[in-house]
């Protein structure tokens, strides 16, 4: 049954060998339980919570959703490459400035979304960020904080793109 | 002495270390950001094997046998476990040890567990649960809680798990004439939890014959004391320590997969894990009680309340959880924060085949406050009285008695809650955004139709346990090399009383560099739940208690060596000061012995309730109201609440951000509840256990949150005078969505989650069917 010749994946920049996967596992599960990156978080694994977000190559995804080998060949990025401890990616920062985090749960995911909505909408109004996070679920903030906290990375990333 | 300022350095470079008051980093936030924060779904072990549990697929049904043979036969497969592998007590329970490990002869709810596999990959454990084979042998369940009392009972401890009859002042106070009463009855669906993070943990097998459970809770000690019961072990075998917790609000009071992890463990001589699925998730704990609710009020013609009648029936499912404590809430604070003189409530909790319901955020006061609201509205309209000024008019204040005949002895600003809340400026404008409008990113509101309503609300409960709980949290500071370490059991849920032990620790002792211990059992005392919003209260107490023992200790030894009077020596950014000048000593010196104190915290003592439901059942009260402005489409029956305000009674403030995402956090759960979440159960069996179909806000669903005041009145007794703040928030904004509801439509709407059909079809009957 398992998928004995593996498959590699691009995780972070850096390839990883995929062996002994059973067919079906997703890429949350893959990224989670073979490659030891437990970041992605696991809430529905349907698709509606955005727990697991990641980027595939340019599109944010939920990894619960993807096939793991169909990951294969294309980018993908992780909470785990978005900053890390001593090197705080600005959206991260701003989480922590703004109270956003409580359980933390939704957080790697809403990190991932937001991060993706920045890049590609320097200065979102508030329904666009309200509807670009729409499909992350947090049950502890009811999303002020977090609201707050894309305010204070959107004007921190303008303030850097700003000679 | 040196003032510092927040977040200002100290003259030789030093950062402060976090102090009251100050939105101090959490400590667990950089992982939490970069993602290494391990949350008990995150554990790992090489070795490991994953568990899973059978679950019955009938409400109600008898067990003929159970073949677990096939399963066992399967390539990696372990073990295969039923209720005949339970060594100990074969049940469990908060209150009442009712609810079987695992079943054996019948089954009481969708879902209960029959079974658990261990077993070498999810998968396989998954195929193994379909290869078991059960004899079931289903029997009509018993779902409506109206019946439960005179139906046959389904459980040996019978169908109703507590009754209380509370009646206060003069009974026949009504018995006039010129009186105005409003009657209703009103009904509170089934609200889930859903905290984000799975129940999950992890069991590892111990050379003495114990196990480590690695687990996500609220309270590790009790788990524990129910799991070693269970085991046939003694405590010492059995040992918890915290898991990452993702988000409780109850939902993890009781136990659910901690005693199967430790059969498997024990029985495979393997870590073993295992992580629910949200969909068996939504099987897997407790939810917030059902509640059907008849009221009548009584009051003069210029809206003087002089009686309150209620009848509450709360459905506790097929197991008793904390269905004692919570009748126990919904009755006590059945009449609301008003001064009624006469008041005599029924409530009651029965047993159904319905899930199990117990302890969610708010516990029993969500319910009545949603009726009491409801009825002071209504009141307000039959006496033509501005609804405000009614509820100010009969506003509760300290040295009031509540129902239970309990005198208000701490602080209660009721009036100044619904008053701060009422009177702040509203920014809602109307919005031309399709994507503002009720229906959101459908865009189907007209917007021509959309009307626009407003309603306060107020409510409050109890903090910490109550009805003569002996409610207590160990706490241990060791202040060593300046450093200070602390120990307790407190579990962290998301609330961040890691960083509120740190700012306490941080003022008491002047230091900067604190540690939080480990949280588990073995090294510490209980630290009581987290939950009934005691954790501040009680562990913050608890840690208080702990670093002053140790600032006694250390400069009572100090005061008698220099001669100072030991009032005139400071313990600030890690050094000891006379307020003289005279002394400057390193703390980090002082201290190269150590410094060390272990406390057990306790609040004053409270009485049980007497046959009349009488008695001072409750160590404090805190209070909040809400204000909700939202657009209704009656067409579609969509609602959009456009935004809520809101004004509590805190104590003190003791982290500003932290509070704030309290207040927010919780009026969505409230929102939630007024029109969206519900956990639909027909004959027994939940129909929408998904993320897909049982609805929460998400962040288009939730309006802007406006905080109007923080009323900061110190709390005798509590630690630096700060309430616990994290129910309140909770209760309040479903009345005050659901009423703002009303004034937008002008519908009864008895009944939360307020559903389109409640409105588009009794609005428009021509349409349809009234639901």
């Amino acid at each position: 049954m398992t998928n004995e010749s593996g498959f590699s994946l691009s995780v972070n920049g850096r390839s990883r060998s995929v062996v002994d996967a059973l067919p079906g596992e997703s890429l949350l599960f893959v990224l989670r339980e073979r490659l030891g990156l437990a970041g992605s978080k696991n809430a529905c694994e349907e698709g509606e919570c955005g727990s697991c977000t990641v980027r595939l190559d340019d599109e944010t995804v939920c990894s619960c959703l993807v096939l793991a080998e169909a990951a294969a060949g294309r980018q993908v990025m992780t909470i785990e490459g978005l900053g890390s401890e001593g090197d705080l990616s600005d959206v991260q920062q701003a989480f922590l400035d703004a109270g956003a985090v409580q359980c933390g749960f939704c957080t790697p995911g809403l990190l991932m979304a937001i991060d993706a909505l920045l890049e590609n909408d320097p200065d979102p109004d508030d329904l666009t960020v309200r509807e670009a996070i729409s499909g992350n679920l947090c049950r502890c903030t009811g999303y002020g904080r977090i609201l707050d906290a894309v305010d204070r990375a959107a004007e921190a990333r303008q303030a850097e793109a700003t000679p | 002495m040196t003032v510092v300022e927040t977040g200002a350095e100290t003259d030789d470079g030093t950062s402060v270390g976090p102090r009251i008051g100050e939105n101090a980093p959490r400590p667990d936030g950089v992982p939490k950001v970069t993602g290494d924060f391990a949350f008990s779904s995150d554990l790992h072990h090489d070795r490991m094997l994953w568990g899973a549990t059978l679950r019955s697929p009938h409400a109600a049904a008898r067990i003929g046998g159970i073949d677990t043979s096939p399963a066992l036969a399967m390539n990696g497969v372990h073990a295969v476990l039923t209720h005949a592998d339970v060594p100990g007590s074969p049940t469990y329970g908060l209150e009442h040890r009712d609810q079987p490990v695992l079943a054996g002869d019948v089954v009481r709810y969708e879902g209960e567990p029959v079974a658990v596999v261990a077993a070498d990959h999810p998968d396989t454990a998954r195929r193994a649960l379909a290869a078991i084979h059960v004899d079931w042998q289903p029997t009509e369940p018993l779902v409506d809680p109206a019946l439960a009392e005179t139906a046959d009972p389904i459980h040996p401890d019978g169908n109703v798990i507590r009754r209380i009859h509370l009646r206060h002042g003069d009974q026949a106070a009504a018995q006039r004439d010129d009186l105005v009463s409003v009657e209703g009855t009103y009904e509170v669906g089934m609200q889930d939890q859903a905290f984000l993070g799975p129940e999950s943990g992890m069991a590892v097998p111990d050379e003495d014959g114990g196990v480590d459970l690695y687990v996500a809770t609220q309270w590790l000690h009790v788990d524990r004391d129910q799991v070693a019961a269970c085991l046939d072990l003694p405590h010492e075998k059995v040992r918890l320590t915290l898991a990452g917790v993702g988000g409780a609000f109850g939902a993890r009071e009781d136990l659910s997969l901690h005693v199967h992890l430790c059969l498997l463990a024990l029985r495979t001589g393997r870590p073993v894990k295992m992580s629910y699925g949200r969909e068996e998730s939504f099987h897997g704990h407790v939810h917030r009680h059902p509640a059907r609710m008849w009221y009548r009020h009584h009051a003069t013609t210029d809206g003087d309340l002089v009686r309150v009648e209620a009848h509450l029936l709360l459905d506790g499912g097929a197991y008793a959880s904390s269905s004692g404590a919570v009748i126990a809430n919904a009755t006590c604070f059945a009449a609301g924060p008003y001064m009624v003189p006469s008041v005599e409530i029924e409530g009651v909790v029965v047993r159904t085949d319905n899930p199990p319901c117990g302890a969610m955020r708010g516990f029993g006061a969500v319910q009545t406050c949603f009726a009491h609201e409801a009825q002071m509205d209504r009141l307000a309209a039959a006496l033509d009285m501005d609804p405000v000024a009614l509820r100010l008019r009969n506003a509760l204040e300290p040295g009031d008695r509540l129902a239970t005949g309990q005198v208000i002895t701490g602080t209660l600003p009721v009036a100044e809650v619904i008053r701060a809340c009422a009177d702040h400026p509203s920014a809602a404008v109307g919005s031309d955004e399709p994507m503002a409008r009720p229906g959101g990113a459908g865009r189907t509101a007209d917007a021509e139709h959309v009307v626009r309503g407003e309603a306060v609300a107020v409510g409050f409960k109890n903090l910490m346990f109550s009805e003569g709980f002996d409610d207590s949290s160990a706490a241990r500071c060791v202040l060593h090399h300046g450093v200070a370490t602390i120990t307790c059991a407190c579990a962290e849920v998301g609330q961040g009383f890691v960083t509120l032990a740190r700012q306490i620790a941080g003022e008491v002792l002047g230091v900067n560099e604190i540690v939080l211990a480990p949280v588990e059992t073995t090294s510490i005392g209980s630290a009581g739940s987290t939950s009934a919003s005691r954790q501040t209260w009680m562990s913050g107490g608890a840690v208080q208690l702990a670093c002053e023992t140790v600032r006694r200790e250390l400069l009572a030894g100090l005061a008698t060596t220099h001669g100072l009077p030991i009032d005139d020596l400071v313990l600030v950014d890690g050094r000891v000061r006379s307020l003289s000048g005279d002394l400057d000593l390193s703390l980090a010196e002082l201290t190269a012995e150590p410094v060390e104190a272990d406390v057990v915290h306790r609040h004053a003592p409270t009485s049980t309730l007497d046959a009349d439901g009488q008695g001072d059942a409750h160590v404090s009260f805190a209070v909040s109201a809400h204000r909700a402005i939202v657009d209704v489409d009656p067409d579609l029956g969509l609602v959009k609440v456009v935004e809520l305000t809101t004004s509590q009674d805190v104590g003190r403030v003791l982290h500003p951000l932290q509070a704030l995402g309290q207040l927010e956090g919780g009026a969505a759960q409230g929102v939630g509840l007024a029109v969206m979440e519900e956990v639909q159960v027909a004959n027994g069996r939940i129909r929408n256990a998904s993320f897909t179909d049982y609805l929460i806000p998400t962040a288009l669903d939730m309006p802007p949150l406006e905080v109007a005041a923080l009323i900061e009145q110190p709390e005798p007794g509590a630690p630096f005078g700060a309430k616990g703040i994290g129910e309140p928030p909770s209760i309040s904004s479903t009345a005050a969505v659901a009423a703002a509801v009303r004034d937008a439509t002008g519908l009864d709407l008895p009944r939360v989650p307020v559903r389109p059909s409640d409105i588009c079809l009794v609005a428009n009957p021509e349409s349809g069917e009234a639901a």
